[in-house]
């Protein structure tokens, strides 16, 4: 598994050099990129490696800027990537992924709680202790009461309609419980309860081995029931961690300041370096790109990359492409091959088309290599616990390989090809440049693809995602994407090739319906050994991979830059973006 | 006897109808269209706009062998002439020279200027069919209103009324979302364009409608109408044999000015993405990927400027038919 990792780390390191010499940059710049960081002399993928600019110095400001509005600040309420990273200056979780750069940062450490949960025998009770000394920002104590609160309160998913619903679906829920404000009598102890001050207790439906990685999502913030306002709590939430809020103008601005009850001998996670965090919302993304350059504006909150303007600009210049790292982040953009479109049904057809595909054009039309991704060859992305890279359709120069694609069409009885159509997300120019890039390889062997694009919007619901559609309107091929919830191979697989979450409309998982990926998946899940854990889900990836269902496109990498005088820089494989709560300002 | 008329001469110019009272030679009665044309001859601004449309309409025709001498094939990939990293193209001004000559597109590398003289095509297709359908309807209605006027024309008057108000671009916007990829014969492209040329049609009637009714109205009461009801003439006859003939003129002129817009529509169609299907090249769709791409001109300016001349050119041509038909209307 390290191995793996170090593979990878290698690999980008090449590609770093390739670059560097592309852009004229010295290769003196190299060896400060080195694990030991040395100071702030800048070089691309500086923070990839290692920590830039190390510092322990507090004090200052840090300014950071939102191109669109949060989903909400509510930890109840929230599930984007950028937010469950950030939220950590104002909250506190069971656990939260290790800080800092390298493979570690995919593994969990213990927050709130003591240590890492305690599973019982069977995989479905898991138990956590908390620490002590743990407060509020007005002075209360936090004890296990507030969690299991905070976690009954994000039940309610028509007051809380952003949040995940892992929970949700994993915990033994009463029957009539209908959420905190609706059914505030239930008693909710046989999903979540507190047993005494410091130890709560997860009763779960059936066994579940990667619990640790759900309770670092803000679900699991503890939310005093007394300050609890529903829907209205995002306006004033109650701070468990290091920083709490100064102002907070909804879809504008909020700013953040230190919260004297936070000890830090109780958190050995966050250094909590600035004085201030200032938080602009809703800056033009192009605009921001400009800002961040230009040293206004020290953090891009998203933390998805670079808008394509802005790539023009920044990759050229030796100097600002040392300012900027190109991870690979843990999402793979991929297309559905949908088996209940004839000829697709059969799986020889399926395959021609994985060997049809020209996956350099298919990289390309996705951002290249350098904003776009790595060129992937099975589901599961580097950066997942236990990933292994391999390739059941390999072809020179990765340009796909138009003989054995006609033998393939041979077996499937189609020599001539054949004609179906691609669905792709029209407000979206990747996936257009990817679906036209398709049309023009798969053509090379006498597959003719119809392009049909449809809103992002309505996607799942009433096209790609809809059973009853895409049957009608004999959809072949479906553009798609999916990034994981948590670094391992259920939070990344289970909910696109598990083929008992299909239902009539807004599915998510388009192709795969393998009753053998099914059985692999049960025996994967219940597995409480890690390491046989992961090999198990290595196995479902192979086996998607066998039934041609799904044909990877890239594993994405963003360019992201770090802001002028920001310290302390680490990209974070969990968070897979920095590491917000690391940073301090010069 | 003297000289001809002088029709360089500046006198002749600023007064047309000086034509008419042309001394010499026994004068000879001039249709209406023949003065038209020669005022049209001496309209030099019209007459090139005339002469781009021609050869906007030859490029059209032509594409393919004009592809297939000057460019690649249009929905070729050419990543041999991109950046892999930032995805522009390697070569100067946006990769233009003899090989592409108007450059290659970011991302693939397919050569723009295939791509524009294929656009054409699509582009003209669409601005002339989809003014055929307005025409016909506009005619047939704007003459049935005019002619027989009372509640009829009261009826096809409100109707034309609720046409010019409908929000034409949100309603194209959802009836083009949902056109199926099969019906009428027709699938995929061909039947996305059938059907586009359908709603612009549809939609752009009232305007030439508008005018024909006007002018059937005034044609109506005029001297050879009432002689020919008075030897006994049905309307039928009355409407083909003397109404009709007259109103070419004015639908001629406000169909060149409806071809342009129609061309426009066609463009804003595709800019939003919901007009003809990608690979397939149209102006407007360029367009709208070139956004993504604004550091980069040359992406922008072809398209824009394609359709800028394209449109300019029929507005100026018609404009100029306007003039040579109907001077008061200056």
């Amino acid at each position: 598994m390290r191995r793996k990792h170090a593979l990878a780390g290698a690999a980008t390191a090449v590609l770093a050099l390739v670059l560097s010499a592309c852009g004229g940059g010295g290769g003196t710049a190299q060896p400060a990129a080195s694990a030991s960081g040395g100071g702030a002399q800048a070089a691309f993928n500086a923070a990839v490696t290692g920590v830039f600019n190390p510092s322990t110095k507090k004090g200052g400001t840090l300014k950071a800027a939102h191109s669109a509005d949060w989903d909400s600040l509510d930890p109840g309420d929230t599930y984007y990537g950028y937010s469950f990273n950030f939220g950590r200056f104002y909250w506190r979780t069971l656990t939260m992924y290790k800080p800092g750069p390298g493979p570690e940062g995919n593994t969990v450490v213990p927050d709130l709680a003591e240590s890492l949960g305690e599973p019982s025998e069977d995989g479905k009770t898991w138990t956590y202790k908390l620490k002590s000394g743990l407060k509020f920002e007005d002075g209360t104590p936090i004890t296990a009461k507030d969690v299991a609160y905070a976690v009954a309160r994000s039940f309610d998913k028509e007051t809380f309609p952003h949040g995940p619903s892992y929970l949700n679906e994993l915990l033994e829920w009463p029957e009539d419980f209908k959420g905190v404000y609706k059914t505030p009598d239930v008693d909710f102890s046989s999903a979540v309860e507190a047993t005494d001050d410091s130890t709560l207790v997860f009763h779960l439906k059936k066994p579940f081995a990667s619990m640790d990685y759900v309770v670092q999502m803000p679900m699991t913030a503890p939310v005093p029931k007394d300050k609890d306002t529903g829907a209205k709590y995002r306006e004033k939430v109650i701070s468990s961690g290091p920083y709490k809020f100064e102002t907070n103008e909804i879809g504008k601005r909020f700013t953040l300041v230190r919260n004297d009850q936070w000890d830090p001998t109780t958190d050995p996670n966050r250094p909590a370096l600035p004085d201030r965090i200032e938080v602009q919302l809703n800056v033009n993304a192009d605009d921001l790109d400009n800002q961040l350059i230009a040293g206004d504006i020290q953090l891009d909150i998203p933390g998805t990359g670079m808008q394509p303007a802005a790539l023009g600009k920044v990759l050229p210049d030796p100097a600002l492409k040392a300012r900027t790292d190109n991870p690979t982040i843990p999402r793979l953009w991929y297309v559905s091959v949908i088996p209940d479109t004839p000829p697709l049904d059969n799986v020889n057809c399926r395959k021609a088309i994985m060997w049809a595909a020209d996956r350099v054009a298919n990289q390309t039309a996705y951002g290249g290599e350098v904003a776009g991704g790595e060129i992937a060859t099975n589901v599961m992305p580097p950066g997942i616990v236990g990933q292994e890279k391999f390739d059941q359709y390999p072809s020179a120069d990765n340009k796909g390989d138009v003989a054995k694609a006609k033998e393939a069409l041979t077996a499937c009885g189609q020599p001539n090809g054949f004609s179906t159509t691609m669905a792709f997300r029209a407000d979206r120019p990747r996936e257009k440049a990817l679906a036209e890039a398709m049309e023009q390889a798969l053509a090379r062997v006498g597959i003719k693809l119809t392009l049909k694009g449809f809103p992002a919007s309505s996607y799942f619901s009433d096209y790609a995602g809809n059973v009853d559609y895409v049957k009608k309107n004999g959809i072949g091929l479906a553009g798609h994407g999916w990034g994981s919830d948590w670094p391992d191979g259920y939070g990344f697989m289970q909910a696109i090739v598990d083929s008992r979450t299909i239902r009539d409309a807004g599915n998510y998982n388009l192709s795969v319906k393998n009753p053998e990926v099914d059985k692999l998946i049960d025996q994967a899940s219940a597995e409480l050994d890690e390491t046989a854990r992961a090999k198990l889900w290595v196995e479902v990836d192979k086996k998607v991979m066998e039934d041609a269902s799904i044909l990877p496109v890239v594993w994405a990498k963003s360019l992201l830059m770090r802001g002028q005088g920001v310290t302390n820089v680490a990209y974070n494989e969990g968070q897979s973006m920095y590491d917000y709560a690391m940073l301090g300002v010069e | 006897m003297t000289a001809p008329l002088d029709v360089s001469g500046s006198a002749a110019e600023a007064h047309p109808e000086s034509v008419l009272a042309g001394a010499g030679k026994a004068i000879q009665g001039r249709s209406l269209t023949r003065i038209a044309w020669m005022r049209l001859r001496r309209d030099k601004v019209a007459l090139a706009g005339g002469g781009v449309v021609v050869l906007l309409i030859l490029v059209a025709i032509f594409s393919s062998p004009i592809i297939a001498a000057f460019g690649h094939p249009p929905l070729e990939f050419h990543q041999d002439q991109i950046d892999p990293a930032t995805l522009l193209p390697k070569g100067t001004f946006g990769g233009m020279g003899g090989e592409y000559l108007l450059g290659v597109e970011p991302v693939n590398g397919r050569d723009i200027f295939s791509r524009i003289v294929a656009g054409a095509w699509i582009s003209l297709l669409i601005g002339f069919l989809a003014t055929v359908v307005s025409v016909i309807i506009g005619t047939v209605l704007g003459v049935i209103a005019g002619y027989f006027g009372g509640w009829v024309d009261q009826v096809i008057g409100r109707i034309m009324d609720v046409f010019l108000a409908f929000p034409l671009l949100v309603f194209a916007i959802a009836l083009a979302g949902v056109i199926p990829d099969q019906g009428f014969g027709l699938e995929g492209n061909g039947l996305r364009i059938a059907m586009l040329i359908f709603i612009i049609g549809f939609f752009s009637w009232p305007s030439i409608g508008r005018i024909v009714r006007g002018q059937t109205l005034s044609l109506r009461e005029r001297e050879f109408v009432d002689a020919a009801k008075s030897l006994g003439a049905r309307n039928g006859y009355i409407i083909f044999r003397e109404v009709l003939p007259n109103l070419v003129a004015p639908i001629l002129v406000y169909a060149t000015l409806l071809i342009p817009t129609n061309i426009l529509f066609e463009a804003s169609l595709s800019f939003l993405g919901v007009g003809i299907n990608p690979p397939t090249p149209t102006w407007g769709g360029m367009l709208s990927e070139a956004v993504r791409f604004y550091t980069l001109p040359h992406f922008v300016i072809f398209p824009g400027l394609a359709i800028f001349i394209t449109v300019l050119a029929f507005n100026l041509f018609g404009d100029g038919l306007r003039d040579a038909f109907d001077p008061r209307a200056h």
